[in-house]
């Protein structure tokens, strides 16, 4: 068994060691995507696929990139068009699958729980790439990787989740990565937003975004789905901004200069203003760029890749991933 | 047909609190005596039951047998085997079949199909509307006559108030109770399991006790209203608990029931996305469950019910959203509820005999739930110091749906007697 386990299904189930283990596997790849020749050995023989049930660009190119940086090779299956599509439950995709001798799925599916359904039928590694509303690991991954590399630190640190909560995946697994790594989680949004309970996970709750902007370090500002507004969680999205909207003229009432992070993709003029997207305090795009190193990290120990030979596996020469 | 003695058990008759070791002579498909020392007529079948109980056959009133229409899960026979064994010699089946039971053919059907079996006893429940659409009321006058004891619209609410009226007026004429299943829609909409703190971790989307309650308010007006007898399926909160308590002092015409799973699971139960504790209503909180214990102490619940519901193991293989409801209950229900609340301190043994069999019968009037002389020897043997582990691959049902797989219980049925003629005997505990 690898140092993550099978499987990455979420933050909730895994040690602070084991997600500091990641942040710090993902470090030596940072720099394999800076150089000319963005390929190392690590995953080479390695067969992955990425089975998307639900439409995604950035998630999906990102894990793509790290497979493909790490030699791995691979194949994208989309729900559209595909046996999915015509009938094919989610059990007989993963035996098909597995009949074809792959060693690593990463999956995307709408409904909670899924990766951890394929996870316990498949012997291949399973990674999670969004499920439903549960978790979605590894943008929380490279959200505390971006947090640390601003910072310096993420213990202590007040990060305040702000938006959509109820149906947020990357909310769910920045509360458990933040929480376990020491920074104290704020959440701010309507309370048609807000699920039942969240504050028993440990996390404050702030109605206005004032008050959260008060208190905060870091904002990480929420995709607002359009569905919302039609399934009548909020009027209008208009009302939305006017209220909930991380605008300059919120965040220059701030005790202290604030780092904004978004998962994309984003909204502009409805949770977010262009001006703060945009801005100086803005990560957004460094959150992009550590996806790649985060996932190539994941994929890497998920592989049975020795944490201490992260830096030997990058080299020319190459470490073997067994 | 041949007599049968069953000797020296401990015989349980809540419908006339008794509560003494006895010999129970069976004859002519009747109770034809209880009292010690009784002989053994010539050619007797005699049983020594010293150590058992001995009990009216337990009554549920809320089963799905999906036959007509899905007897790849389940069928009238392969359900009533699976009721004999769980030690119920009647159960009234749910008309959500397909096509659904809403006309007098359909009943008829049902009652014949279960005669054939010659298994336990099958009192149809008739829907309240048209295909269970909600729109029209189904002939009720018709359904009574064929056979059907109780209306419902089960596994789906009656959304319509004023359809929810006109029913348990009409159902008025012909002496019967209107059973609904207590869900406002709009609310419980998308959700799978209950709206909680385990909701809110697994990402699923909760059905809040309110849905539930809404309903039970509302059935409990109407049935203030008109008069009629409302009986609630599956009662799952501590809110609805209290609605039925305040209604039942005003003396409004309210039964309840409630299930096994829900007077023994919390959501907890949902951890892992388990899809075989998926149902509908939720597994609720660990106050709930409390609540809904007392209340069937106290009688404001009246009944125990399975709410069997079959389903094929492979709709169950899937993600929990993609899952069905549904729990089948029939193999398992006195166990879990005898393990879970006799043993629990909860209710006495005579107590839980009542709420499965005394209780139930009464709440539909049906026969059954008493060992007086001259009654139908509907009669079931518990062995309570059983111990068992649930095996689902043993059971009688077609399906394997529980969430109760591999946990140890106490108590099973030893030997079913339907109209004096057995119709289950096990042959061996598991050690």
């Amino acid at each position: 068994m690898t140092a993550l386990g099978k499987d990455l299904v979420g933050l909730e189930h895994l040690s602070p060691d084991q997600i500091r283990l990641i942040l710090d596997t993902a470090e030596p790849f940072k720099e394999v995507s800076e150089r000319p020749i963005k390929k190392v050995p690590a995953l080479r023989g390695k067969t992955i696929v990425n089975l998307f049930f639900e439409a995604s660009t950035r998630t999906r190119i990102s894990f793509e990139f790290a497979e493909k940086r790490l030699s791995a090779d691979t194949v994208n299956v989309a729900a559209s068009g595909s046996a999915v599509q015509k009938g094919e439950t989610l059990v007989d995709t993963a035996k098909n699958l597995e009949a074809m001798r792959i060693d690593m799925v990463v999956i995307r599916h709408p409904s909670s729980g899924a990766a951890l359904f394929l996870g316990d039928r498949i012997r291949s590694n399973v990674v999670n790439a969004g499920d439903g509303k549960h978790e979605h690991p590894t943008q929380a991954l490279l959200d505390l990787l971006t947090i640390r590399d601003k910072h310096g630190k993420i213990a202590g640190l007040k990060v305040c989740l702000v938006g959509d909560i109820q149906h947020s995946r990357v909310a769910r697994s920045n509360i458990w990565g933040l929480l376990k790594l020491g920074a104290e989680v704020g959440v701010c949004g309507p309370d048609t937003l807000m699920p039942r309970g969240i504050e028993e996970l440990g996390v404050c709750r702030f109605r206005r975004l004032e008050e959260a902007i008060e208190w905060a370090d870091v904002l990480n500002v929420l995709r607002l789905q359009l569905e919302r507004m039609e399934k009548g969680f909020i009027p209008s999205l208009r009302e939305y901004y006017r209220v909930f909207g991380v605008t300059a003229e919120r965040l220059d009432k701030a005790p202290r200069e604030l780092t904004i992070m978004h998962p994309g993709p984003m909204n502009r003029g409805v949770e977010i203003d262009s001006r703060v997207a945009d801005g100086t305090h803005s990560v957004i795009l460094a959150q992009v760029t550590n996806g790649v190193a985060v996932r190539m990290a994941v994929l890497y120990l998920l592989a049975g890749g020795r944490p201490e030979l992260a830096d030997a596996a990058k080299g020319p020469a190459g470490g073997a991933a067994e | 047909m041949r007599s049968l003695l069953l000797k020296g058990g401990r015989v349980i008759d809540p419908s006339r609190d008794f509560d003494q070791t006895a010999d129970v002579l069976v004859q002519d498909g009747k109770v034809a005596a209880i009292g010690t020392g009784l002989g053994s007529p010539d050619g007797a079948d005699v049983r020594d039951v010293r150590g058992k109980v001995v009990a009216p056959g337990l009554v549920d009133v809320h089963v799905h047998l999906r036959e007509p229409g899905n007897e790849d899960v389940e069928t009238i026979a392969s359900g009533t085997r699976a009721a004999a064994a769980g030690g119920f010699t009647a159960v009234c089946a749910m008309p959500n079949t397909d096509p659904v039971t809403d006309n007098q053919a359909a009943v008829g059907f049902i009652v014949r199909q279960s005669v054939r079996a010659g298994l336990a006893r099958v009192y149809p429940i008739g829907a309240i509307s048209v295909g269970q659409n909600g729109e029209q009321l189904s002939e009720f006058g018709e359904l009574v006559g064929a056979g059907a004891v109780a209306v419902s619209d089960d596994g789906k609410p009656v959304v319509s108030s004023h359809m929810m009226r006109t029913a348990l007026e009409y159902a008025r004429s012909f002496g019967i109770p209107v059973a609904d299943h207590c869900e406002e829609p709009t609310l419980s909409a998308g959700g799978v399991m209950h709206e909680g703190l385990v909701a809110t971790r697994l990402g699923l989307k909760g059905i809040p006790a309110a849905a539930e309650e809404i309903m039970v308010g509302r059935d409990i007006l109407l049935a203030g209203l008109t008069g009629g007898h409302i009986h609630l399926c599956h009662m799952s909160t501590r809110g609805s608990v209290e609605l039925i308590r305040r209604a039942k002092e005003q003396g409004i015409r309210v039964t309840a029931e409630v299930t096994p799973h829900h007077l023994a699971l919390t959501d907890h139960a949902c951890e892992g996305y388990d899809t075989h504790a998926k149902v509908n209503p939720p597994l609720r909180e660990a106050a709930d469950v409390a609540a809904l214990r007392a209340a069937l102490k106290q009688g404001v619940i009246d009944c125990i019910a399975s709410d069997h519901a079959p389903h094929a193991y492979d709709a169950k293989e899937a993600a929990f959203d993609d899952a069905p409801f549904g729990i089948v209950g029939l193999e398992t229900a006195f166990a879990v509820a005898h393990t879970e609340l006799v043993i629990g301190g909860a209710l006495t043994l005579p107590e839980l005999i009542a709420r499965m069999s005394t209780a139930p019968a009464a709440v539909l009037r049906l026969p059954g739930g008493s060992l007086q002389p001259g009654a139908a020897a509907d009669v079931v043997v518990l062995d309570i110091t059983a111990r068992w582990t649930v095996d689902p691959t043993t059971f009688f049902s077609k399906s394997r749906n529980t969430p109760f797989a591999g946990r140890a219980l106490t108590g099973r049925a030893v030997l079913t007697l339907v109209g004096g003629s057995i119709v289950h005997e096990a042959v061996a505990t598991t050690p």
